[in-house]
């Protein structure tokens, strides 16, 4: 279990991290999301005591990470892809970090196994590609079987393949009653591993909530009806409530009803419907609407870029 | 793929914990590990040996050395079969010093820093551990560089007047003196690299301190140079390993205590950065 509580990390007068709490439970993989640049990196070094503080606390399994005597045990984590030295070989990378802890050779050639880098197992890390530098992140990682896996952007510069296995990874850590937690700025990736969310923006917490609960908060997009008597349907449909949009002259777009109150109300007045589709709005949507105001690096609108241009 | 990881509690990994001793260990892997410390370390040697047989094979008693000895040992005199051997010695504390910036602030320029100190959170036992590692391997390396150049250098002084033996009065001490100046100039190599994080600025602080300090000392007003000037790191340093003791110069052991007081210094200096400063 990770706690920050009222975390916050100041570089000059540039609150980074802003009055942050919040909580990463056993057997759940919880999504750490925000835009760029919302803090999300800085606070993970906090977690790991790679920075301190400027005020608050973080624990890691009830006591700040340096106080571990065993740290690796507690918690994993892959902070980037960058932090190995390339001259060195995966196996040797693995075992420096092994040592510190008297970990087992055995060990270090486990969880090269799962990671997939037996057979580069002895190449210069340098020669990696992004992927198969994130594979060793991960795998140094889980080195010292930890009760918390805590991942930066593991699906970076994976392939299809590779995001796929952390996907699967990820779930069986959890199922296992480990602590997950990994930071993205993509919400569709989210969307497929996260049970719960803390979404952050410049630093401060924007929403902490189970997915199924972000997603039904982001679930009302209308029902889209297609028709050639649109006119006929919009007054057949209209009540108290409900609104109805009209982006096409055969379409509506109505909310306030269900797709399957549209399409009998329809049958019973013959109104031909080509189509009738509820409207989810996507998880992407709801957290770029949600982070909007906390994007650190916004770009222009494409039209305003052509007028400057 | 998975199933590896759910077989309970992985072999070995349980009840243990960061020892002093691990962390040794790691460090030891991580150096050898890299093919910059075995490129570095036999550069080191090979300077000290080419060098050292060299100045040696040219000497004639008339004209001089070809080659002059570091600066600071023996300086004035024709010199001595000493001081001809170590004539490599500046070179290699050159290369024995920029191996132990790479050890400590290469980390800090891959990144590799961060796997290191999340694993031990408490980083001042990284740093004993990079000293204790390249201290003596560093200095053993060099005592049989310096060894074999002093033994070739006999062949090449054989007959000359300055010719010494390994039996002569001073001469283990000032071979030996040299191995442990060079393993305490790799020490001093680690503390800047992880007082400075840089490996160029490390190197340059190495530089400015062993080779460009001792000549900025010369700008010194006459007596203000001659009380500062013996305890300057480069000149401490070299009254190590110096076969006579020159006037103006400290005792060999009164050397050794300014420059590890240096040492010591510089490792004070980088201990507290490590503790205070994110990485």
């Amino acid at each position: 279990m990770i706690e920050a509580h009222e975390l916050t990390k100041r570089y000059g007068d540039r609150k980074v991290v802003d009055r942050l709490s919040f909580v990463v439970r056993p057997g759940e993989v919880t999504g750490f999301l925000g835009p760029n640049g919302a803090g999300k990196s800085t606070t993970m070094r906090m977690i790991v005591g790679l920075d301190a503080p400027t005020s608050g606390s973080v624990t890691v399994n009830g006591r700040p990470y340096a106080r571990h005597p065993a740290p690796l045990h507690e918690i994993g984590v892959l902070l980037d892809a960058k932090s190995v030295h390339p001259g060195r070989s995966a196996h040797s990378h693995l075992m420096a970090l092994a040592h510190t802890h008297g970990i087992a050779r055995s060990r270090v050639d486990e969880v090269i196994e799962v990671a997939g880098l037996t057979k580069v197992a002895g190449k210069r890390v340098g020669a990696f590609s992004l992927g198969m530098g994130q594979r060793l992140g991960i795998a140094a990682a889980l080195l010292g079987d930890p009760e918390i896996v805590m991942l930066d952007e593991p699906v970076n510069g994976l392939d299809p393949e590779g995001v796929l296995w952390v996907r699967n990874l990820l779930r069986s850590l959890a199922d296992e009653g480990r602590a997950v937690m990994l930071s993205s700025h993509l919400m569709s990736e989210m969307a497929l591993i996260a049970d719960h969310l803390v979404i952050i923006g410049r630093g401060r917490l924007l929403a902490d909530t189970s997915l199924s609960n972000f997603t039904r908060q982001a679930g009302g997009g209308g029902v889209k009806v297609v028709t050639d008597q649109a006119t006929r349907l919009r007054t057949l449909l209209a009540a108290p409530g409900v609104t109805i949009s009209s982006p096409s002259d055969e379409e509506l777009t109505v909310t306030g009803r269900e797709a399957r109150e549209i399409g009998t109300v329809a049958a019973r007045h013959g109104v031909p419907v080509y189509e009738l589709a509820p409207q989810a709005v996507s998880l992407e949507a709801a957290f770029m609407d949600l982070t909007h105001d906390a994007v650190e690096y916004q770009s222009a609108p494409v039209g305003a870029g052509r007028k400057a241009a | 793929m998975s199933t590896t990881l759910t077989a309970g509690p992985a072999v070995g990994t349980t009840g243990r914990k960061v020892t002093g001793r691990g962390v040794l260990r790691s460090e030891w892997v991580k150096f050898w590990s890299l093919r910059s410390s075995w490129i570095t370390l036999v550069a080191s040697v090979a300077a000290l040996l080419v060098f050292g047989s060299v100045a040696s094979f040219t000497y004639s008693s008339d004209g001089g050395a070809a080659l002059n000895g570091p600066p600071g040992a023996g300086a004035g005199g024709p010199g001595d079969a000493v001081s001809l051997a170590l004539a490599g010695s500046t070179f290699a504390a050159l290369g024995v010093g920029v191996l132990g910036v790479l050890m400590s602030a290469g980390e800090y320029g891959t990144g590799m820093v961060r796997s290191t100190f999340a694993a031990v959170p408490g980083r001042l036992p990284v740093l004993w551990a990079k000293a204790t590692v390249i201290g003596p391997l560093a200095a053993i390396v060099a005592m049989a560089g310096v060894l074999a150049a002093f033994l070739t250098g006999t062949v090449g002084l054989d007959g000359e007047t300055i010719a010494l033996s390994l039996g002569d009065d001073g001469v283990p001490r000032s071979l030996v003196g040299a191995a442990v100046y060079l393993g305490l100039v790799a020490v001093l190599g680690v503390a800047l690299g992880s007082l400075v994080r840089s490996t160029a600025a490390g190197i340059a602080s190495l530089v400015g301190i062993l080779f460009i300090l001792p000549g900025l000392g010369s700008l010194l007003p006459g007596s203000l140079h001659d009380s500062i000037s013996p305890y300057l790191p480069s000149n401490a340093g070299s009254s190590i390993f110096a076969l006579q003791e020159a006037s103006g110069s400290l005792s060999p052991a009164a050397g050794l205590a300014v420059f590890a007081g240096w040492v010591a210094l510089a490792g004070a200096g980088a201990a507290v950065r490590l503790k205070k400063t994110d990485v």
